[in-house]
This record gives C-alpha cells, sequence and structure tokens, in this order.
C-alpha cells in the first residue's frame, strides 16, 4: 500500500487551466532568468579566464569496456578541454573523444535537447549533455552514466528496461469514435490540449527514472516517464470515457501510481520541465474518484 | 539472417510512415535504424505541416506556391502529389492523436509561413516534428512493427549488372551497435531508405550529428543516381554559435528581421517589398549574408530576430520551445531582446532520384524523406513542406513496397531517352582514390539469396579490416576538415574558385581516408567504428554537392552563382544528375517535368 494519502482539492483542475499552467511557466521562465543572470556574471569570469591560454575545463568521465583490457574495471580518466564561451558538457565530451580518445563512448545526436539521448550523470544530477553550460558547473567536472541502468560501455546505459516500461502502459491514442468524414478532424478544446501540453513533451531521455528511488527499489515500477505517458492519454478529452477507465486501471496496478511516494526527484530532473510528480498525482485522484463512482 | 517482405532504413518520420503503410498493406515490415526511433532528427523540426485544409485554400494554390519556391526544379506529378495528398496526412495524424495546437473552435490551428499564399501551416507549438516522430512511433508500437534500433545500416545488397537499371535490391547488411555483429535482412519485396539528412558535410547546421547522408551514399555507390545535390538549404535563422533551429514559425507569427543600423532590412534594402520576412528561404539568407557583408551586420557575423511586439502571452502559447532554445544554447532571453541569428545549413533539397512512388531505377529499391529527390522541392524547399513530404510519399512507398498497384509514375527514373551528358571542369579526378572504372560487373546472374550473401561477406570484411589496422589517420580530423572547407567554400554564395578548392580538398580527405584506421578495438558499442563508416558516406556527398554546383553556373532557389546570377531557364530547366559509375562518377542531366495533371506550371520571374 502507498504512503500517500491522496489529495481532495483538485476539482478546479480543468477549468482554469490556462490560468493555472500559465504561473508555473511564468516560474520557470523566472528560474532560467535568474540562472541566465548567474550565467552571465559567471561568464564574463570565464571569459576573463579563457583570455589566458592555459584556460581549461577538466573532465572525469567514467570508463568502463567489458570487453577491452584495462578497462574492464570501472575508472575515471581525466581530460582537460580547452575551454570556450557557450561549451557545454556535450561539447566538452565530444572535444575528449575527436582529440584524445575516439573510443570514449557515449549516446548524443541532435545537440539542442530533443532527441533526449545523452542524458547523463553529470556532478551528481541527471541532465541532459548538451543542455548543460559547462560555465554552471563546479569544476572538475564528474561525468557518469545513468544511475540504476546497467552500462553497456563508458556513458552508455542498457535502456531497454525504460522502454519497456513506456510501452506497458498502451503508448497510443486509442479511440472508438473517430468523425465518419476522414477529412475532419476531432475537436479538442484549447484548454483540454492545453492540461495535456507539458506531458507530451517527453522526449524518452531516462534522466526521470534514474533519479527515482522507487524505480531503483522495485524494477516492476512503471516509473515517471511510463506514468506521464499514460497521463497525456488519460487526460485527452478525444479518447472517451471507456478508454480513461481502461487507462486508469492500468495504471493502478501494483507497480503503478500508487508506488509513487512523491519525493518530486524525477521533476526537479527533468530536462523538459514536465511537472512529472503533479501529473502522477492527478492520476491518483482520477483513479480515487472513478473507484468512488464504481463502489 | 533475417527475413521480410519490406525493410525500412531509418525511423524518422518518412520511415515510420512507411512501415505502417506497408503493414497495412499486408506486408511483414522490419525498421533497421541507427538510432531509437524516438532520437531521430525528424523530433527537431519546429514550424509546421503545410497542408490545404481549409476553406478558401486549395491544394491547387499551394502546388503553385511549391513550385514557385521551387524555382521551377520540381517535377509537377511529385509535387501534386504531395499538395494533394497532405490534408488527408495531417487529418491521418490528428487521428492518431497528435497534440495539435487547436484553435477557440477546437479544430486544428494553422499559421503563416515563408512562401505561402494563405495561412495553411498546421502546427504543434514550436516543436511540430517532436510530436509528429512520437505520434507515428506510437502507432508503430501499437501495430508490433519489429524495431531493429541502433543496427546501422551498412550497405544495401543490390545485384552488380552492367546498367544501374537492370539492378535489383534484395535487402541490407546492417551492424549492430551492442554486439558488433553484422548480419543480413533480405528484403523478399523492397528495401526503403529514409535515412534523412546529410547536414554533417557542414561545420554550422541546424542538423544531428546522426545526419550523414548515409542513405544517399549507399545507393549512390549501388549505382543509383543521385539529383540535385547542390540544392542545399541555408536556414536563415539559426543560433550564430551552435547552428540551433530557430523555427520560421517565429516570423509567421510576426517576427522581425532587424541589422545592425535597426532597419528591418528585408524592406529597407529592398530584397522582398511584398512579403518581408515571410519571403522564401532563401531569399531571407542571401539578405541576411548581403547585409552581414556589406558591413550591416552585428559583430560582423550575425542579424537580429525581434519576437518581443508578440507579446508574452502569444509567444508562451505558440512559440515557447523557441524561448527554451534561445535560452539555453545563446543565453538569450527572447521575452526580452532580439535573438542573434545567422543562416546555417538546414535541408538537403535534392537526394536518390525517385519516381512519385518513391521508387528508384533500382528494382526493389525505394527512397523516401530528405534523403530522396522525387523532386518535390526543386532547388528551394518552402517551410512547412518537408514533413508532409514524410508523410504523404512514405505512405505511397510503403504501399507500393507491399505490392499494391498504385498506377504508372510519371517521372522517369534512370537514364532514359531524356539523357543528356554533362561535364564538370573539375580541378582532380573525382570518386574512389585509383578505381579506374573497373566495373565488376558482367558476371553470371545472381539469385538474391547470393546478392545478399555477397554483400554480407564484403561489409564483415570492411568492418574486420577497419577494426584489425593498427594505425593510419583517425576520421575525426578527416571530417573536420571536410566540414570547414564545406562552408566555406560552398556556401550560400559560390563561386567557380572555391568550389574547386573544396573539390581539392575533398580529394585530399579521400586519400586520407584510404588509409583510415578505428583505434578503439571493441566490439561493443564501437561508435569509433560507425563514426568512421559515417565519414565516408560525407565524403561521396560532399563531392556531389561540390560537383553539381560548379556544374550548375546560373542562379536558381538555393544556388547562386557569383559568375551567373540569373536563373537561365533556356539551359538550365533540367535535375543535375550523378552516377558513381563503379567509382568514377558521370555527370548528367534530365529535364524537369512541369506538366502537372490539369495545368502545366510555366517559370515565371520569382519575387516575394
Amino acid at each position: 500500500m502507498s504512503t500517500q494519502q491522496p489529495e481532495t482539492q483538485e476539482d478546479d483542475e480543468s477549468e482554469g487551466e490556462l490560468e493555472t499552467t500559465s504561473p508555473a511557466q511564468q516560474q520557470r521562465l523566472e528560474k532560467k532568468r535568474q540562472r541566465a543572470a548567474a550565467r552571465e556574471q559567471r561568464e564574463a569570469e570565464a571569459a576573463e579566464r579563457a583570455a589566458a591560454d592555459e584556460n581549461t575545463v577538466h573532465l572525469k568521465v567514467f570508463r568502463y569496456d567489458p570487453e577491452v583490457e584495462g578497462k574492464q574495471e570501472p575508472r575515471f580518466d581525466d581530460f582537460y578541454v580547452p575551454f570556450h564561451k557557450g561549451m557545454t558538457v556535450l561539447d566538452a565530451l565530444m572535444y575528449a573523444r575527436d582529440n584524445y580518445d575516439s573510443s570514449l563512448t557515449f549516446r548524443h545526436s541532435c545537440r539542442q535537447a530533443i532527441c533526449g539521448s545523452d542524458a547523463l550523470f553529470i556532478n551528481g544530477s541527471q541532465r541532459l549533455g548538451c543542455q548543460t553550460q559547462v560555465s554552471d558547473l563546479d569544476d572538475p567536472v564528474r561525468v557518469e552514466p545513468l544511475p540504476h541502468q546497467e552500462v553497456v560501455k563508458d556513458l552508455v546505459v542498457d535502456m531497454e528496461h525504460f522502454y519497456d516500461q513506456m510501452e506497458a502502459v498502451e503508448p497510443y491514442f486509442q479511440t472508438d469514435d473517430l468523425p465518419d468524414d476522414e477529412l475532419e478532424e476531432q475537436h479538442q478544446t484549447r484548454e483540454n490540449r492545453e492540461k495535456v501540453k507539458m506531458s507530451t513533451r517527453c522526449i524518452w531521455c531516462g534522466a526521470c527514472m534514474s533519479s527515482c528511488n522507487i524505480a531503483a527499489g522495485d524494477n516492476q515500477y512503471l516509473g515517471p516517464a511510463a506514468l506521464n505517458k499514460a497521463y497525456r492519454f488519460a487526460m485527452d478529452e478525444r479518447e472517451g470515457a471507456d478508454m480513461k477507465q481502461r487507462r486508469l486501471e492500468i495504471i493502478e496496478q501494483e507497480h503503478g501510481v500508487w508506488r509513487c511516494q512523491t519525493q518530486f526527484s524525477c521533476t526537479e530532473v527533468c530536462p523538459k520541465d514536465i511537472p512529472l510528480t503533479e501529473h502522477i498525482q492527478a492520476l491518483k485522484r482520477e483513479a480515487v474518484k472513478s473507484n468512488l463512482k464504481f463502489w | 539472417m533475417y527475413e521480410y517482405d519490406v525493410i525500412v532504413v531509418g525511423a524518422g518520420g518518412a520511415g515510420l510512415r512507411a512501415a505502417i503503410a506497408a503493414q497495412e498493406a499486408g506486408a511483414e515490415v522490419a525498421i533497421v535504424t541507427k538510432l531509437h526511433p524516438v532520437r531521430s532528427h525528424t523530433g527537431a523540426a519546429e514550424g509546421g505541416i503545410n497542408a490545404a485544409l481549409r476553406e478558401g485554400d486549395d491544394w491547387t494554390d499551394h502546388a503553385y506556391d511549391t513550385m514557385k519556391g521551387s524555382d521551377y526544379l520540381g517535377d509537377a506529378p511529385a509535387v501534386e502529389a504531395l499538395c494533394k495528398e497532405s490534408p488527408e496526412e495531417v487529418i491521418q495524424l490528428e487521428h492518431w492523436g497528435m497534440a495539435f495546437s487547436r484553435d477557440e473552435d477546437g479544430r486544428v490551428s494553422q499559421r503563416p509561413f515563408g512562401g505561402l499564399s494563405f495561412p495553411r501551416t498546421t502546427y504543434a507549438g514550436a516543436e511540430t516534428g517532436h510530436h509528429l516522430l512520437h505520434t507515428l512511433y506510437e502507432q508503430v508500437v501499437k501495430r508490433g512493427i519489429e524495431v531493429f534500433d541502433e543496427w546501422h545500416v551498412l550497405d544495401v545488397a543490390v545485384t552488380d549488372d552492367d546498367e544501374p537499371e537492370e539492378r535489383s535490391c534484395h535487402g541490407v547488411v546492417a551492424y549492430e551497435l551492442a554486439t558488433g555483429d553484422v548480419e543480413a535482412f533480405t528484403a523478399r519485396d523492397g528495401v526503403i531508405l529514409a535515412t534523412g539528412g546529410l547536414g554533417q558535410v557542414y561545420d554550422h547546421t541546424t542538423n544531428a550529428v546522426a545526419n550523414t547522408g548515409d542513405g544517399v551514399a549507399m545507393a549512390y555507390r549501388a549505382g543509383v543516381p543521385i539529383e540535385d545535390m547542390e540544392m542545399i538549404q541555408f536556414h536563415p535563422t539559426t543560433l550564430p554559435s551552435t547552428g540551433v533551429l530557430i523555427s520560421e514559425g517565429v516570423r509567421g507569427e510576426g517576427g522581425i528581421l532587424y541589422n545592425a543600423n535597426s532597419e528591418r532590412l528585408m524592406f529597407e534594402h529592398g530584397y522582398a517589398n511584398n512579403d518581408g520576412e515571410l519571403a522564401s528561404r532563401d531569399v531571407v539568407s542571401r539578405a541576411e549574408l548581403t547585409e552581414i557583408n556589406e558591413g550591416r551586420g552585428i559583430e560582423d557575423e550575425y542579424v537580429h530576430l525581434d519576437m518581443r511586439h508578440l507579446g508574452e502571452e502569444r509567444i508562451l502559447d505558440r512559440l515557447e520551445n523557441i524561448l527554451h532554445l534561445a535560452e539555453d544554447f545563446e543565453g538569450v532571453d527572447g521575452l526580452e531582446e532580439p535573438m542573434p541569428v545567422k543562416p546555417g545549413q538546414h535541408y538537403a533539397m535534392g537526394g536518390i532520384e525517385t519516381n512519385e512512388f518513391g521508387e528508384t531505377c533500382v528494382e526493389g529499391l525505394y527512397a523516401i524523406g530528405e534523403c530522396a529527390c522525387a523532386s518535390v522541392h526543386g532547388a528551394n524547399r518552402l517551410g512547412g513542406n518537408a514533413l508532409p513530404e514524410l508523410t504523404v510519399f512514405g505512405k505511397r512507398a510503403g504501399r507500393h513496397a507491399a505490392g499494391e498497384e498504385m498506377g504508372e509514375p510519371k517521372i522517369t527514373t534512370g537514364k532514359t531517352g531524356d539523357y543528356e551528358k554533362g561535364t564538370v571542369d573539375s580541378p582532380v579526378e573525382l570518386g574512389e582514390p585509383g578505381s579506374g572504372a573497373v566495373a565488376d560487373g558482367g558476371s553470371a546472374a545472381e539469385t538474391a539469396d547470393e546478392v545478399v550473401e555477397r554483400t554480407l561477406e564484403r561489409q564483415r570484411d570492411r568492418i574486420e579490416r577497419l577494426l584489425e589496422k593498427d594505425d593510419g589517420v583517425q576520421h575525426a580530423s578527416i571530417r573536420a576538415d571536410v566540414q570547414k572547407s564545406m562552408t566555406r567554400n560552398v556556401n550560400v554564395f559560390r563561386e567557380a574558385g572555391a568550389l574547386k578548392e573544396a573539390l581539392r580538398d575533398i580529394r585530399e580527405a579521400r586519400e586520407r581516408y584510404s588509409d583510415v584506421y578505428v583505434e578503439d578495438p571493441s566490439r561493443t558499442y564501437n561508435t569509433d567504428l560507425i563514426h568512421t563508416i559515417e565519414t565516408r558516406n560525407l565524403l561521396d556527398v560532399a563531392e556531389t554537392i561540390t560537383v553539381g554546383a560548379l556544374a550548375r553556373d546560373e542562379f536558381r532557389g538555393a544556388h547562386w552563382r557569383k559568375e551567373a546570377q540569373e536563373r537561365r531557364d533556356d539551359v538550365w530547366l533540367k535535375h543535375t544528375m550523378l552516377s558513381w559509375n563503379d567509382g568514377s562518377p558521370e555527370l548528367w542531366y534530365k529535364p524537369v517535368v512541369l506538366e502537372g495533371e490539369e495545368k502545366t506550371y510555366e517559370p515565371k520571374v520569382r519575387s516575394y
């Protein structure tokens, strides 16, 4: 059983959603502004340092390869990378790989926080390498693979379990009620679109799952990303009431929403600012409501 | 050995849509992709999907805009297919649950975009591609379509008949990143290449690190002609330090471009007196660079894109993602200050020659999406026309490969009676060093199994050679040098001297590459090996772009030549074709198809 009591005040969830998400966005933007100001200062300092030739970033990078002698025992390698303004952790890793050690291995692709390939454990927290400015970090910068996932090699972890959990919640739109005319769309209110908007931003990076204590202790726990995916469909008015009921049954299973202990670690690390814990709580409330209805 | 009816290579929007369509048509399908599907670069598309959905709009207007945007290098049958079928594909995506932005009445929203005569760009915030990609992947999961992810396709299994038009394709050979295994995938009915972009040919690009033109290079080396490769789109609004894309949606919503003197450059310097910021991308990119070159750039490098006047509410509603990108990757707050932007490589209009069903001249080999050239985009792609291309042609190719009868194509593939030989004044030998055009064709006809087996053996040998070689040159410096040379010499403004310089650089890179080795000996997740293989693809692709650009001495769409600053329809109303020809590339041309279903698109002066 969960130790978490469902909250009671949530009825204003659907109306006034536009007003309620807006302050959240404001807050995030405000946070970003503050970070930008702090960064500006650090960057000014960094720019000064950059003027000196010896200015470098010290990376301490986790290394492991199950089949290469000398790398079978996990170790940390040090790389000293020339710093430039705007350098991200991913930039620094790529520099180290292309100039010092071509066997340094990590996933990356888009460089702009949308492909979700490069979630890493950077100075003790889950972040995207491409979205993390070196100037925001204490030196040395310690880069490790995502905790709680099996390491394949260096910074690459096995994502299969994460994908399995995502796929366990029937992560696809389902409705029996499409318009007859195949050129006519389903209607969706702006409020309802707004309600699911943040949940649709998930990039499957796995940072949340890696940060979650519950997921670490319960391998079958669906985890924040999959539950968020369930939220995305359960709250989408286009699917209809029957499907919502079915979705609630899926997330109410033994290793579903009631495992969440609202520690907010997933919400803190999410690189897309998705209020994951809030979404899980909202699912709990929906589940309670619907159980009362059928009771 | 794996065996399916249809093998799709790549899992971006086009590949996923093709797989769904092929399966719906009854085929047993597998997707083989070097990235997990949701990592594909379709996810980075921001602005939207053009579709004539509403009263007052018509697909024929969309087709006209697209032909004009292409500077009359698009082929009408492909353009018309795109515009006619895009509405049903958009509604299909909506029926699959895609989170489109909505109007007050609950219908899908549309906004203005560059080069369009009607606000017909449907969108989902400024992250339309992300939603499209995830929606399609969800449908693939729902249907249980087999996905081999992090399997890098090394080659297509194509017969070695003398003429490419006589060849046929029977599968692919791929390398599994996790284990280092090289395996064959036999395709009973067809192989569909959907490998996406090639932006890594340049060092300032909106493209992902994975966009290395693999499909184009593989098809090219298998004998399939490559079309209009010189037509590279430089997007006018990319962040200067990283190349991260700032959506055209910003200008669609009313964003304004300013030079260093705070002049609204598009109007005040007369680049587009009617459409201003919403002129076609090629026009805006040239305008910005002209400003910068004439000393009116900021820090001699960029111009400003200002959206502050749109107001916080509208920005948060429709462009929120842009705020995050500008903040995270340029340290700029788009609500408080203008964003620095400059042109960056964004898209390849050219690619693998196909007809309007995605077929190449090699039987059983298809290409769709950015790696293909049908040609929908001609010399310049309109914003919002890439995503509908993925779904429309993905669906067409998927169905065709699965055996559906779709009628006679109007676009020809391979060399036909309209073949016209071309010449290029290259300062160096092109193609594979030391190849000397010794075709290994002419052997006894192979069975499908033999072709697949031969391809598998060749690729296994290649991997072993790369891994076992102990010293030589590493790929990273070769790649970096070519990227720099391409950005310097084959950019928005082109001239013969610089283009020849690029060809010399590519030649030198090819020679260094012949001594390439992979330092990482591991069979486990060896990205050193994969990047080395990708770099070879980049070399082939860079050469085709540059050869096409050097040969085409006119100004059309995205291709501008200092020596010939006018469109020359009398000579150049034709597609640049390049055939690998067993290592000694051959340049030739084929006419543009301007005859559509109901009308012929007569070339007109193109102004915005």
